[in-house]
């Protein structure tokens, strides 16, 4: 089975937000950057076990400069087999999907397509979905369980409010949630075989961008917590009821 | 025009399609065209959405469109645009509109937004709008500068608003292909608001001790009409259904109220919270890091004070 994992590259959870030349960027000194969780944990991961279960290859993707070699090395060390780093600074959903389905379909014979649910910086759930029309593949949305017989896979993804189980046939891309892996920390051995692995590099297919983000802004500060007295719960009551105006 | 996709679900709309019934409405009102829907399926009171201001209801009937289907979707979807001569599609931020979103964008060449919280405005003739980002830590405002658009609405990011009257329903006859992926099985957690949709929910973590405490928390939910909703660790050790872990990996909710009892406030839980409206924490630790997120606290034994909380509750509605 020939598998492709996207990868992105996000602050650290942690990481404080502010932004540089008056909302214009977001401001990266300082910042810890790691591999998206959701493509790290539980597609990267469900991909390995896939190839170790059935064969096959398993090979990351990246669109980003050069200085992102460091989260490709990360799946590297994890367990994949080889990379590849699209050339390009631009971060739009449309562009990224834009530049993987190109590869794809120069390269041909994907199996499957995987994505993390979404990435922790823009929350957007979009590539996945890019990926699989440019590709004009089913796509599988926030999936917590995939096992595969042949070329059939058997999903579960995550409804509003419930669970859809299906059925699909390979080629299709699936965006990865929660349940569908455990996260896998690599080991040293891993560690010195990534920096051994090829990471292939192919200039970008040209895209004009058409959603371009104008300025940034932090939300407006809580005005702070109104402490009340753990013997007074009724004044608490009464301030949701008529201050906040939520019950 | 602007195209609003009613996503049905079970035969109606919920409260997420009615959000974004309100949202196509407004924006088509901001660039002065029409709003129109297109209903895929059966739905009983399509007629319904003109009470949102939108001015025709189009249903497009076919056996393949008996379950959604996010690739066949896009194709019905995409031509029903061409044929109307839409500019925007407006779509509820829900697990299927930002599938269907992420394809009719790359299928239409639209740029598109996923999650806005708020309503577009117009800047020297372009269309801006704002969403979250950083897991609600950051607002941006993008450009939208291509001649499709394609927007999702937040759930909750604003509230439907009745100010028209019915609206016409019309067939649409549109070619449906069959759809790839078979639907095998659905399980629908019951009888309760699904967490996305929830406007108060009731939270609890690793301070309730152990499941056997939990009646607690779902007598207050219940006095409220809430629903229950729990931290990562207390569905990691399944005391509680993994449905109802809210933070960075579970659910991200932006009810009108959430009350935090016994949970700390990690980093990764509050990213998936903190654009409640109203947040009520109750932790025994005074400096537990949630109290800086909220805009109520009390410091005190959870075991005492929820019983409390639950009958002043049920006296201000008696």
């Amino acid at each position: 089975m020939k598998l492709l994992v996207c990868l992105s590259k996000v602050p650290d959870t942690t990481t404080k937000i502010t932004f540089a030349e008056e909302g214009k960027r977001f401001d990266e000194n300082g910042v810890t950057f790691i591999l998206n969780p959701y493509d790290e944990w539980y597609a990267l991961v469900r991909a390995l076990e896939l190839k170790e279960a059935h064969g096959g290859t398993v090979t990351v993707i990246h669109v980003g400069p050069s200085a992102n070699d460091a989260v490709i090395r990360k799946g590297l060390a994890i367990g994949a087999d080889d990379a590849v780093r699209i050339d390009a600074t631009q971060s739009s959903s449309l562009f990224i999907a834009k530049q993987i389905s190109a590869f794809v379909e120069a390269e041909k014979g994907y199996d499957i397509i995987f994505t993390g649910k979404e990435t922790i910086n823009y929350n957007r759930s979009e590539v996945g979905a890019m990926i699989a029309e440019y590709l004009d593949q089913p796509f599988i949305s926030f999936a917590n369980h995939l096992e595969i017989n042949g070329s059939t896979a058997t999903l579960d993804r995550e409804i509003d409010g419930g669970t859809e189980v299906v059925e699909v046939e390979t080629p299709f891309v699936v965006s990865a949630a929660k349940g569908m892996a455990e996260q896998r920390i690599p080991n040293m051995k891993g560690i010195m075989m990534a920096n051994k692995k090829p990471i292939k590099v192919v200039p970008p297919v040209p895209f004009d961008e058409i959603a371009v983000p104008v300025f940034y802004e932090l939300p407006p500060a809580k005005s702070g917590v109104k402490l009340i007295d753990a013997d007074n719960i009724e004044e608490l009551v009464r301030l949701l009821h008529e201050e906040a105006k939520v019950i | 025009m602007v195209l609003l996709f009613a996503e049905v679900q079970q035969g109606n709309f919920k409260k997420t399609t009615l959000e974004a019934a309100t949202y196509a409405a407004k924006t088509a009102e901001l660039l002065g065209v029409a709003s129109v829907a297109i209903v895929l399926g059966e739905a009983e009171n399509a007629a319904e959405l003109g009470l949102y201001g939108i001015q025709k209801v189009y249903q497009v009937r076919h056996d393949h469109l008996k379950n959604f289907d996010n690739q066949v979707g896009a194709i019905v979807l995409s031509a029903a645009a061409h044929q109307l001569e839409a500019s925007v599609i407006v779509l509820s931020h829900t697990s299927n509109g930002k599938a269907l979103a992420g394809r009719l964008a790359a299928r239409w060449n639209a740029a598109s937004i996923s999650g806005a919280t708020g309503l577009p405005t117009l800047k020297d003739g372009v269309l801006h709008v704002r969403k979250g980002m950083f897991s609600g830590k950051a607002i941006a405002e993008y450009a939208l500068k291509s001649e499709h658009k394609v927007i999702t609405v937040m759930g909750n990011a604003l509230q439907p608003l009745q100010h028209g009257a019915l609206a016409s329903v019309e067939t649409l006859s549109l070619e449906v292909p069959s759809p790839k992926i078979k639907i095998k099985e659905v399980k629908r957690v019951e009888g309760i608001v699904p967490l996305p949709e929830a406007e108060l929910v009731v939270s609890a973590g690793r301070g309730l001790k152990g499941p056997e405490n939990w009646g607690i928390v779902e007598e207050l939910a219940s006095a409220l009409g809430a629903t229950t909703a729990c931290s990562r660790p207390v569905a990691d050790s399944h005391w509680r259904p993994h449905h109802e872990h809210v933070g960075q990996t579970g659910v991200a909710i932006r009810p009108n109220l959430y009350i935090a009892i016994g949970i700390s406030g990690a980093i990764q839980h509050l990213a998936g919270v903190n654009n409640s409206k109203t947040i009520v924490v109750i932790n025994k630790d005074a400096d537990a890091p949630f109290f800086k997120a909220a805009d109520y606290g009390i410091v005190g034994d959870l075991f005492e004070i929820v019983p409390k909380f639950t009958a002043a509750v049920k006296k201000l509605k008696a």
